[in-house]
């Protein structure tokens, strides 16, 4: 008896110095992050166009036009052929190859960002420069390589989606006379949709918040991006850059453009959750 | 007519998708497995990375991925056996829940922000395994809470129930029937988070550094081969080694799934009853 | 034990273990941070000197820029900071000594494959204010000059900034990267590009311009002819003990200063 209480002591223990030190971080963001944004101004802050903090001058815009375009290239890219990949898997191909390609597609989602930035410098951002112009580390380059590293989430998760749709959906529709495609296309999808979004949800917050492989391909301009064939910075890639010699206000306003991030992975979340709920 | 074209294209983007991602698999494992030789994995580096071996990022590796998972595993389990057996829903659990699931999705070089300023310079650590480690752990802790906890809330109520009536005391129904019956779902965390740790860069540049020595102690300044890696490739010090320690990489994340899988795989099997 | 009670006990339990975490100083090893410039050559002397020494405690060498390095000598971070410029005066007040260890130059870089082989420093500035965009406006082929930078924090641009620039900012469409090594790689690909890194890392993959018609290399900087040169600087918190001490006066010795030479670097004497 005295046992189960001790036990439960030491749990409760464990919980809250796990749940404190995951207030300790969220608080201390807030708290080194905050003050600038309130003496820059947040409006200033948030579209303000240039980041010169030599010059005390902190406005964020170009960072978040470069998260907005890589992240949405990302997705265009990412989901129709991850959700290509994941019908093809489940509907067309043979068990056996389907079997074959899942400890891969785990593989390489468990791949370093790092690899998938070297690989997109040395092959991508060439072949960018040389057939599509521009200096190569661009927009694009980095939206094709977010793209290919979110396939494998995009892939595994909206594969067990269709695969959970239960048999009678798909033998219903083949009853009535609808062809194979038509099943797929109006039966199966739909059913599935609640776990493909949250699988491009998904990918949309590892499209957001990957950091290195962003800084190899997308070249770090500071100057507001007029064409995918651009340079730009992100959000985190900024941070990355700069995290290392920023001091005093450049690195409160480092933590501050954490909030931004922070504050839209809640977001993202808060969608996430709304949605899947509302299917249950 | 329509369709037969629809099909087809979605037919062929898959096929296309697929022979990307295994082209990149075989091109790091083509590129660096040449170079992989017992030599390699056993010597020190010598200048800067050019020639020689990876083993004290090897080490560097392996130390902080268990120090991260051996402090966040006990602690991650730990809050979310508490948060599912032992206290009721409401508000607090599900703002905990909240918490944990944003964090988790928070991208790493904030930890990393966070890491350098709070473990490195205020607590004086430096840069160290234990630095990187401490936030390492902090960083995938919100993932193995939230995975845990929904491994155990989708144990039957039913399984809890039976577990009183014959008279066990809570611990004991959480450790002979929720526990067992949820560990496919907590080792997946688990697993999700070390291959986080052996996969992060930025945070573990700020945080444990870039040495290529041999770590001495907790205290050392220590190189993971990740960030090995990045830095021969980047500055273009040796291509040859990069793509040799990229396939150690890669190698080493296959081993971790593999064993995963084989676990998780015995596990299940063993618990369904018959 | 009410809930209220666990709670408080958990964090005094919580702050208690952070608070004897403070740790200080590391394991009797050396650490030096900062400049990526100077960071080769440190390395470098670092394994020389454990050479010379075995046994002696390990001298652990990082990046982070210039400004990093600076900073990290003054929060204690770091034993000695490395920096490829100058200190500032509010620098200076915080108690930080500079030790001149080398002279390097700065060499302005473009890929072998473009035609351009000189220019002024006027030219070069108005180039990375992005008032020159086109090679063509310069004597090259008629393409658009792509611009790799530093990011704020190096030392090597800190310099550039100082002796080229002389106050005009940097372009914000040119390039961020973070090292001269990264800088290199860029500009060897890239046919149209341009930057700027420590001359002494340059090699065959690029191409150093020669400024207002003095060649960038080792015998022009030792002669005084060409402009661009910095120093190299070992940055400490007040004075210099143990193996920090030790391995400065190894540094600074004339066999340490012959490496250095030898690798493309300018000695002090």
């Amino acid at each position: 008896m005295f046992k189960e209480k001790l036990i439960g002591y030491v749990l409760s223990i464990i919980a809250f110095s796990a749940i404190a030190s995951l207030a300790l971080i969220t608080f201390f963001i807030f708290r080194e992050g905050f003050p600038v944004m309130v003496k820059v101004g947040p409006f200033d802050f948030l579209v303000g166009r240039v980041w010169a903090p030599s010059r005390g001058e902190f406005g964020i815009l170009p960072m978040v036009l470069g998260s907005i375009w890589v992240t949405a290239g990302a997705l265009l890219i990412g989901v129709p052929l991850g959700l290509a990949v994941a019908i093809f898997t489940s509907e067309f191909a043979h068990p056996t190859i389907a079997q074959a390609l899942r400890p891969a597609i785990q593989l390489l989602a468990g791949i370093p960002s790092v690899i998938y930035g070297f690989i997109g410098l040395i092959i991508l951002v060439p072949w960018i420069r040389n057939y599509l112009g521009g200096p190569g580390l661009s927009i694009l380059a980095g939206a094709i390589i977010l793209g290919i590293m979110i396939l494998p989430n995009i892939i595994s998760i909206s594969e067990d989606a269709i695969r959970a749709v239960p048999r009678e959906y798909r033998e219903g529709a083949l009853s009535l006379g609808a062809t194979h495609w038509q099943t797929i296309w109006h039966v199966v999808l739909p059913a599935a949709r609640s776990g493909i979004i949250a699988s491009v949800i998904l990918g949309m917050g590892r499209a957001i918040g990957e950091t290195m492989a962003v800084i190899m391909v997308v070249g770090n301009s500071l100057g507001i991006p007029k064409s995918v064939l651009d340079s730009a910075t992100t959000l985190t890639s900024n941070i990355g850059l700069e995290m290392g010699y920023a001091t005093g206000l450049h690195r409160q306003a480092l933590f501050a453009t954490g909030i931004v991030l922070f504050a839209f992975i809640m977001l993202l979340n808060s969608l996430a959750n709304f949605l899947t709920r509302a299917k249950r | 007519m329509v369709q037969k074209i629809a099909k087809t294209t979605v037919f062929l983007a898959g096929l296309f998708t697929i022979s990307i991602l295994l082209f990149i698999i075989f091109y790091v494992l083509g590129r660096g497995i040449p170079v992989v030789s017992l030599g390699f994995l056993t010597k020190n580096p010598t200048e800067m990375g050019r020639a020689g071996g990876i083993l004290p990022t090897i080490i560097g590796t392996v130390a902080l991925m268990l120090l991260a998972t051996l402090i966040a595993t006990p602690l991650g389990v730990g809050t979310a056996i508490y948060l599912t057996e032992y206290t009721r829903e409401s508000r607090l659990t599900r703002l905990i829940r909240f918490g944990a699931e944003s964090l988790a999705g928070v991208p790493s070089i904030i930890f990393g922000l966070f890491g350098f300023v709070f473990f490195v310079i205020y607590l004086k650590m430096g840069w160290s395994i234990l630095s990187g480690g401490l936030t390492l752990a902090i960083m995938i802790l919100p993932t193995i809470v939230r995975t845990s906890e929904e491994a155990m809330l989708t144990v039957p109520r039913a399984y809890r129930e039976v577990s009183f009536a014959l008279g066990a005391t809570r611990w004991q129904m959480v450790k002979t029937v929720v526990l067992p019956t949820a560990l496919p779902g907590i080792a997946t965390g688990i697993i999700l988070g070390m291959g986080r740790c052996v996969g992060e860069t930025a945070a573990v540049i700020l945080t444990a550094g870039s040495s290529l020595r041999l770590p001495t102690s907790p205290l050392s300044p220590v190189r993971t081969m990740a960030v090995h890696f990045y830095i021969l490739a980047k500055e273009g010090i040796s291509e040859k080694m990069a793509w040799g320690t990229g396939a150690v990489l890669v190698i080493s994340i296959l081993i971790i799934n593999v064993i995963v899988n084989w676990l998780v795989n015995r596990l299940i099997s063993r618990r369904i009853p018959r | 034990m009410p809930r209220s009670a666990q709670l408080g006990l958990s964090f005094i339990t919580t702050l208690l273990l952070l608070g004897c975490c403070r740790v200080e100083g590391s394991e009797g090893g050396l650490t030096l941070a900062g400049s990526t410039s100077v960071q080769p050559f440190a390395e470098m002397l670092a394994e020389e000197y454990m050479r010379k020494h075995p046994g002696s405690p390990p001298i652990n060498v990082q990046g982070g820029g210039s400004s990093a390095g600076i900073q990290a000598a003054e929060t204690g971070t770091a034993d000695i900071g490395m920096s490829s410029r100058n200190l500032k005066d509010k620098e200076l007040a915080l108690g930080l000594k500079p030790i001149a260890i080398a002279k390097d130059a700065i060499a302005i870089i473009v890929n072998p494959s473009n035609p351009v082989c000189e220019l002024s420093l006027e030219q070069v500035r108005r180039i990375f204010t992005g008032e020159i965009i086109n090679w063509r406006e310069v004597g090259g082929k008629d393409a658009p000059i792509v611009l790799i930078t530093r990011e704020e924090g190096s030392g090597t641009r800190g310099a550039f900034e100082e002796m080229v620039m002389k106050g005009s900012p940097i372009s914000l469409r040119a390039l961020r990267q973070d090292s001269n090594g990264a800088v290199r790689v860029i500009v060897a690909s890239d046919p149209n590009a341009i930057g700027y890194i420590s001359l002494g890392i340059v090699n065959e993959q690029v191409k150093a311009l020669r400024l207002d018609g003095v060649e960038a290399s080792v015998g022009s900087v030792k002669r005084g002819e060409y402009s661009l040169v910095r120093p190299f600087l070992f940055v400490i918190k007040g004075e210099p003990k143990g193996l920090a001490k030790d391995f400065i006066e190894f540094v600074l010795s004339p066999e340490a200063q012959e490496l250095l030479a030898k690798e493309g670097l300018v000695g002090i004497d």
